[in-house]
């Protein structure tokens, strides 16, 4: 679990982040409420972690606060690995 | 009572100069957006009322007086002209919904000047190329958005100040400016710009089918259309607290997002946060707000996280609830009158070209869900045969929505392109000049949508008659997405097309062909979004890209999207006789 933090608040940063961007982003960070990622690119993200862990995300899991901090996307992600 | 009272009886008799008895005008007052909306709301005695009631992310929150707005604006005029702004320059507003963004707006528009609000998710593709058009000469921005500027600045040589309103200004770099209008000393005095009614105002940037987005330029004089439909059809009364939930970047937030309400000089709540269901109730509920115009995308999310959530909120100060941006389909209407205590969603239509209010269901009317309502009074309104361009009466069938010019929130050109804002009148003559289109009642401006009208007098949406993609509300231009793809290293070919979406009505799809070395791959899809997605915005990024061998095109070379789009949404592809065999 501990990895698949780290690997996604990798492709966060990555992403959705500038280099000079002075937001310290953690695992508690909020992400959606916060705007750092807006509803529409919560798309990408979700197509991500499906890529990435090889699971399907239904849009009813998908929801702003499922996906709000790295935490709760790992504890949804982590229920479809089992 | 609405302030409307009876529609029909304001339909048998309406001048717009009722906006002006409305707001108590009299004629040789200064007729400038920027002061009607903060000095003249002082000027009358309401200086110390609430204007804007202000939370951001977090717990940060702020109030302002229309005193506040006053003086605010009057800071960014005084701020603009000393740094040799002049009027009818275009200064672009590219930052967040915090308040100098709407400081920053009224002030643009007491100094003379052309304001230019951007959507702040802008990647910097889409930046430069509305910079580029408008040739744009000072941008107002904040730290968290500059470094978008930063990229693209050396190849917009009109583009003279770079000025950061919020952050840290040790961060900026050389030839930035910065100006923090709350902590400079306040200024209480500034010379208004004497506009007239045809002084222009607004300049919004809208996606076509065809070419880069267009400027679509409004006039100081729009506020009567803006002040009468937000009396009439969102139905301010002077102890009402309104949400309008659009941002400024787009036509909703400026017109219904800080024109109309504080020329009326009405309270209003601006939330500049991400979107939660439980965020937006949170924030009706504690703000007490009665007046709520949201869009149909907003709806529909709130629709999807239940009822139950609904009924954890207090809401009971909503009174009356409107809707603008797409169609608000039926299920929407009929579950805001099951959970916000009988109340319904008001679907509005309108553009950005338009500048206000065209077609609505008005407070104390029959709504009947999913119709779009009827025009507003002073409006000519009809839907025009497909193929002869001449108004229908046979009820039920399908037209192209259209207006008989004239009424004062019409957009007055397209900037810089004369020929296109001929192109969307019918009956133009070949050479006809925009102050002839936009003042002869003899001809209909097409509007690029497609409806019906019922045997009552309600239109029915049924749709776009272009290419242009509708995604939460927000008009995205498959040319301008097509262009962005070709750029990427793995494409070769790409059209964009919108396909249906349960919550946003439609989303992008993109088709692609790769180039020679390329291999389709789910990495690939997704490294494509991203690409999309920062360069242009997130509306723009594909949510799905199919890829193709080759992609439909006419014996000419052109892409044919219609027939991509049919297939997406199952529906007939029409005449193909011109699609290439290849």
């Amino acid at each position: 679990m501990d990895e698949m933090k780290k690997v996604i608040l990798e492709y966060i940063v990555d992403e959705y982040l500038d280099e000079d961007d002075e937001d310290e982003v953690s695992f508690n960070t909020p992400l959606i409420s916060s705007g750092i990622v807006d509803s529409f690119s919560m798309v990408s993200l979700k197509r991500f972690l499906e890529t990435k862990y090889s699971i399907k995300l239904s849009d009813e899991e998908a929801t702003p606060e499922a996906f709000d901090t790295v935490n709760s996307i790992c504890r949804l992600v982590d229920k479809h690995l089992g | 009572m609405s302030n409307i009272g009876s529609y029909n009886e304001r339909m048998k008799k309406f001048d717009w100069d009722i906006a002006k008895y409305i707001l108590d005008w009299k004629e040789g007052e200064l007729l400038n957006i920027g002061a009607i909306c903060s000095d003249r709301i002082c000027g009358r005695g309401d200086g110390n009322k609430t204007a804007l009631i202000w939370e951001g992310f977090g717990d940060k929150s702020a109030r302002y007086s229309f005193d506040d707005l006053r003086v605010y604006s009057n800071g960014f005029a005084e701020f603009l002209s000393e740094q040799g702004i002049e009027p009818g320059d275009r200064v672009c507003i590219f930052m967040d919904k915090i308040p100098s963004l709407y400081f920053s707006f009224l002030g643009v528009l007491k100094l003379g000047a052309v304001a230019q609000p951007l959507f702040s998710a802008f990647g910097d593709e889409s930046l430069e190329v509305r910079l580029a058009s408008a040739g744009t000469r000072a941008i107002l921005t904040t730290q968290k958005h500059v470094r978008k500027v930063r990229k693209i600045k050396d190849r917009l040589p009109e583009l003279e100040r770079i000025i950061v309103v919020e952050g840290n200004p040790d961060k900026l770099k050389e030839g930035e400016l910065f100006f923090d209008v709350e902590n400079s000393p306040r200024v209480e005095e500034f010379d208004v710009y004497h506009s007239t009614p045809e002084t222009p105002s607004v300049l919004h940037y809208t996606s076509g089918t065809t070419g880069q987005p267009k400027g679509a330029l409004h006039v100081h004089n729009s506020v009567w259309g803006q002040a009468l439909t937000t009396s009439w059809v969102l139905d301010l009364q002077d102890d009402d607290i309104y949400w309008c939930t659009a941002d400024p970047g787009w036509v909703t937030g400026t017109s219904y997002g800080i024109i109309g309400p504080w020329a009326l000089g009405a309270t209003q709540c601006v939330l500049d946060s991400g979107f939660t269901s439980s965020r937006w109730y949170k924030f009706i509920q504690d703000n007490r707000i009665t007046v709520w115009y949201s869009a149909p995308t907003a709806i529909r999310a709130l629709m999807k996280d239940g009822d139950e959530l609904v009924s954890t909120f207090d809401l009971a100060s909503l009174r009356h609830l409107a809707s603008v941006g797409e169609p608000l389909n039926a299920e929407a209407v009929i579950w805001s009158g099951e959970v916000f205590d009988g109340l319904k969603f008001h679907d509005t239509f309108w553009q950005t070209e338009t500048g206000s209010i065209m077609i609505t269901n008005y407070p104390g009317m029959e709504i009947r869900p999913g119709s779009m309502g009827k025009p507003f009074p002073g409006i000519r309104a009809a839907v025009l045969d497909l193929s002869t361009l001449k108004p229908l009466d046979e009820h039920g069938k399908v037209g192209l929505i259209a207006f008989s010019p004239g009424w004062p929130s019409m957009f007055r050109q397209y900037w810089n392109q004369p020929d296109v804002y001929r192109s969307k009148f019918v009956g133009a003559s070949e050479n006809a000049m925009p102050d002839e289109l936009r003042t002869n009642p003899d001809l209909w401006y097409v509007s690029g949508d497609r409806a019906s009208i019922d045997k009552d007098g309600y239109f029915w949406f049924v749709g776009r008659d272009d290419d242009v993609i509708n995604t939460g509300g927000h008009l995205v231009g498959p040319f301008e997405i097509e262009s962005a793809l070709v750029e990427h290293e793995a494409i070769a070919e790409a059209a964009a097309i919108g396909k249906p979406d349960k919550v946003n009505m439609e989303v992008v799809k993109a088709f692609v062909t790769l180039k020679p070395g390329f291999e389709p791959s789910d990495e690939l899809e997704l490294n494509i979004m991203n690409f999309i997605r920062k360069r242009l915005s997130p509306l723009a990024m594909p949510q799905e890209i199919e890829y193709r061998d080759k992609l439909p095109k006419t014996r000419s070379g052109k892409i044919v999207r219609r027939y991509l789009r049919a297939i997406e949404w199952g529906e007939e592809a029409g005449d193909l006789s011109s699609l290439s065999d290849e």
